[in-house]
């Protein structure tokens, strides 16, 4: 691998999601940055958009000052090849592919003529190359046409120079310059001289009724890679005398390192060291995303992966309780001390310590109308309490980093899905200033929310400096799985109010969870109810948790869903019409000012999702189905679930989706992402879990932690987008937690039972039994 | 430690590794072969899926010592250039979302195909369930492994159709 030449110093301050955080880059600042000195070599990952991928290969290893840059993001070849670099991670959610669209949109090439190229990672120059809250698209959307116009614009005035005509009377189409005269060129005739000129301040960009790259389905532009087993990955990542390091980390949530002895592990074949190490000093003030579930672990250091775990094996460690720890956080709520429990927690007895705190007063987070009064006058109460379990990401590629630390500087390498996150915490651990720290991002093989959490950066680089070696990082299945940062533990409890006509006159939910409180008190049906009341609490732990596809929402949708069901059930409505009642109260005559939704955008995805799955139509009357929607981060998502019995047991047999996420860029791939959500969604909903006994995570590899097979996957999932011209408003999460409500309602459907605790395939047991 | 000619994707190669060693891992650290990928370590996630004499195996619980003059196919074997016709099904489904578990995928797919060239759909989860997407792309597999006739499959095999 080669390493980039240069890089410029500046690094833009990261804070919450990043510079700028959401629609973050403004025009300015890539204006600005375009005119910096080259990218220099970006020659460690190659990717292609054809079949012809022998040449393409051929062109990416071109040098350097073959390519001529016109804007941030974009590299014309003198032979019309158009390199377009993504700025942000891959992690399966099609950027490499979506966001070069957007590019090559504006510049008006053709799409064949595109080679893309992970960029390297550069906060100035590229923005915040953040991977995660459904933002790639949302956040790039404007910048990345802004960088493909102003290429554009730059090439029209290069031919207008050499022809000596106006500028007003070039055209451009598949990346032809025209000239009303019969003059024509190709992009790569005008590079050189374009890239001289100023970048336009001002551009003027399509709409979306002109596109003729955007909304049209493109292939993935890594997929030759990937189906020939190319080199892509952070575990893919090699160079020359690298060594392979593993940690051995403790067995338990509370527990720390006592004593370790490695004398016959050192003498095992090919190992070059075993020590402890910390991954923070004392008194190091933690990031919001520097996570600690455990600070000293034993690094395992040998030249093959084999060896590694082999003399893992000999590893002869004791382990104790580590008590109380204090740490200080500089998180979201500015500099605190935090203090970690060292209880050593069992699943039952977090059960019971959940169940004890929802008794507790909580705090008051919404409060709409007299909501106390309400349940009061209530003819009828229906209150229902639903419960979720830790979940593991188990990414199919485990937690793994490449770094290479030296004196002045170190170059770290590997699947991290927030780089800009991770970099002041490693130039400090380090000791480098920042700019002495190369990122390079690799495909990775899954995030989920996992890599937005770069510990184990930290501890390659720790590994590194300890070595003075370039060394890859490897989690085992088992280290990552019992070594995670977990979607938290959560319940809530709903309460609807009816009056003596059914109509629902108070709502309260109080939810809380193991460590975090799952609430979002502004979204639906807030807005939609004057009576309402929003409470949550928390019970602090020591078992490190995280954002994971949809935090919070992917619990709140099972369960508020789930108690929407019943509630409709309750008040003989029919489940959508239910919520399109309340949808249109949230439209005509909202409660409260704060309410996060567009109740029009939930309307037009419920009735979507109605119309194509045939809800209600006779044809449909012996179905078993169940139906929900959701709103989260900016995009609507419903799903109608079938479900059948077979051998006796419930499957999902075909699912029909809608989602209104604005304009779609990648439609085929789009559609691909909610097929994936909603099959995730019916895998976790039914077998997803991480228990605990005395701290020690009681599921550690596939063959206890049960993940979702192509056997138990519908046969069918039919997804609609909701067709409008409204920015892209995100979709790699939202699709996801309606599916858990929609499976929960179509399992009552389907079994005349409700289920209220996940994971619903133990549940079902349980009843059966 | 020991000596070992083994026979990968048509070519003989000889590594030194201890007798112990699974095939992933001389794949991916001796012979540089990485697209057999690592996900569980115990046979349950077939990420390591790559052909022993034809069929499909879990190269991570495969010693290296049990190979003998077996002959191992790996993704890298079907085709460099994506011309193999699974790999062609793979590329027109657009099915990879993160990509990793897909050559472990296609690999048990054409294990499949050369015993079953018409397999229902009941044949093919029982062929693919032991291989794990988390990003859920069953169904998008499953209608590629179906694309695949019979006739383009005996026409591309690396092995020319010949078991």
């Amino acid at each position: 691998m080669k390493n980039q030449d240069k890089k410029n110093g500046i690094k833009a301050p990261i804070g919450g999601l990043g510079a700028g955080g959401n629609g973050a880059v403004s025009r300015r600042s890539f204006l600005q940055s375009s005119a910096l000195a080259g990218g220099g070599m970006l020659l460690s990952f190659g990717w292609f958009t054809s079949a012809n991928a022998a040449e393409k290969m051929e062109v990416l290893n071109l040098p350097e000052q073959q390519w001529s840059e016109l804007a941030a993001y974009i590299k014309v070849t003198p032979d019309n090849v158009v390199k377009i670099l993504c700025p942000n991670p891959e992690f399966g959610q099609n950027v490499m592919t979506s966001l070069p669209m957007m590019v090559a949109e504006e510049l008006d090439c053709d799409w064949k003529d595109v080679v893309v190229e992970m960029s390297t990672h550069d906060n100035v120059k590229y923005g915040s190359q953040f991977t995660g809250g459904s933002n790639s698209v949302r956040m790039y959307w404007k910048p990345l046409r802004n960088a493909g116009a102003a290429a554009r614009q730059m090439l029209i005035e290069a031919a207008a120079q050499t022809w000596g005509v106006s500028v007003s009377e070039i055209t451009t189409k598949a990346g032809v310059l025209s000239h009303s005269s019969g003059k024509s060129a190709k992009y790569g005739e005008m590079a050189s001289k374009a890239a001289t000129l100023a970048v336009p301040k001002e551009v003027k960009l399509k709409a979306p009724k002109d596109f003729s790259i955007v909304s049209h389905s493109k292939k993935n532009t890594e997929g030759v890679k990937v189906v020939t087993g190319k080199p892509l990955f952070g575990m893919d990542y090699k160079v020359d005398g690298m060594l392979i390091a593993m940690i051995q980390h403790p067995p338990a949530f509370g527990m720390k390192l006592k004593s370790f002895d490695a004398t016959a592990a050192k003498k095992m074949p090919g190992i070059k060291d075993i020590f402890s190490f910390k991954l923070y000093d004392d008194g190091f003030v933690q990031g919001g995303f520097d996570t600690s579930t455990f600070n000293e672990m034993i690094a395992i250091v040998g030249k093959t992966t084999w060896e590694v775990m082999n003399a893992r094996k000999k590893l002869n460690a004791q382990w104790e309780a580590a008590g109380d720890v204090k740490v200080t956080m500089n998180g979201r709520g500015g500099k605190q001390e935090v203090t970690v429990p060292g209880r050593l927690e069992t699943t039952a007895n977090q059960m019971e310590m959940m169940a004890q705190y929802a008794q507790k007063p909580a705090q008051l987070l919404r409060k709409d109308g007299d909501p106390e009064t309400a349940f009061k006058n209530a003819a009828q109460i229906i209150e229902r309490t639903y419960n979720a379990p830790f979940l593991a990401h188990n990414t199919m590629e485990p937690m793994n980093f490449f770094a290479h630390v030296q004196e002045d500087k170190a170059l770290v390498a590997g699947p991290l899905q927030a780089p800009g996150w991770m970099e002041p915490t490693l130039a400090k651990i380090l000791n480098l200033p920042a700019d002495k720290i190369e990122i390079q991002m690799t495909r990775m093989g899954g995030g989920f929310g996992r890599r937005a959490y770069g510990s184990y950066v930290y501890e390659a680089a720790r590994i590194s400096q300890k070595m003075k070696a370039p060394i890859k990082l490897i989690y085992t299945r088992e280290d990552d799985m019992t070594y995670g940062i977990y979607r938290p533990m959560y319940t809530a409890t709903y309460r609807a109010a009816l009056d003596a006509n059914k109509n629902l006159i108070g709502f309260h939910v109080k939810g809380g969870g193991i460590p975090e409180n799952p609430v979002h008190a502004n979204r639906f049906p807030a807005g939609a109810v004057d009576n309402y009341l929003a409470e949550g609490w928390e019970i602090p732990s020591n078992v490190t948790i995280g954002a994971f596809r949809a935090p919070r929402s992917n619990f709140n949708a099972a369960a508020e869903q789930s108690f929407l069901d019943e509630v409709a059930e309750a008040m003989g409505k029919d489940p959508i019409a239910f919520r399109l009642d309340l949808l249109k109260r949230a439209k005509e005559n909202p409660v409260g000012k704060n309410n996060d939704y567009d109740a029009s955008r939930y309307i037009g995805v419920l009735e979507l999702l109605k119309e194509k799955s045939g809800w209600g139509k006779p044809e449909n009357a012996g179905k078993k189905r169940g139906v929900a929607a959701y709103f989260c981060h900016a995009s609507y998502a419903g799903h109608v679930v079938d479900m059948v019995m077979r051998d006796g047991q419930p499957y999902v047999e075909q699912v029909t989706s809608a989602v209104d996420c604005g304009v779609v860029v990648n439609p085929d791939a789009a559609r691909n992402m909610v097929q994936g959500a909603v099959v995730d969604g019916i895998g976790q909903s039914f077998y997803g879990a991480l228990t605990h006994k005395e701290g020690v995570p009681e599921q550690s590899n596939f063959h206890n932690y049960r993940m979702i097979r192509m056997n138990e996957a519908p046969k069918k999932i039919d997804v609609h987008f909701v067709q409008n011209e409204i920015d892209p408003t995100g979709l790699g999460e939202p699709p996801f937690p309606p599916v858990f409500g929609a499976v929960a309602n179509a399992l009552f459907q389907t079994t005349g039972k409700r289920y209220y605790n996940q994971p619903f395939k133990v549940e079902i047991e349980k009843i059966k039994s | 430690m020991a000596k070992y000619n083994l026979k990968i994707n048509g070519k003989t190669q000889q590594v030194d590794v201890d007798p112990s060693t699974p095939m992933l891992w001389v794949l991916r650290d001796h012979l540089n072969l990485v697209g057999t990928k690592f996900g569980c370590g115990m046979a349950q996630c077939g990420a390591c899926t790559v052909h022993l004499d034809g069929n499909a195996v879990r190269s991570c619980s495969l010693p290296v010592s049990v190979v003998g003059k077996g002959a191992i196919t790996t993704i890298e074997g079907l085709s460099a250039e994506a011309t193999h016709p699974l790999q062609k099904a793979w590329l027109e489904h657009d099915v990879a979302q993160c990509g990793y578990c897909q050559s472990g995928q296609i690999m048990s797919a054409t294990a499949l195909l050369k015993n079953n060239p018409k397999p229902t759909d009941a044949d093919i989860d029982a062929a693919m369930s032991g291989n794990i997407c988390r990003c859920g792309t069953y169904l998008r597999i499953k209608e590629a492994i179906k694309a695949v006739s019979p006739l383009t499959l005996r026409g591309s095999d690396p092995n020319g159709g010949k078991k």
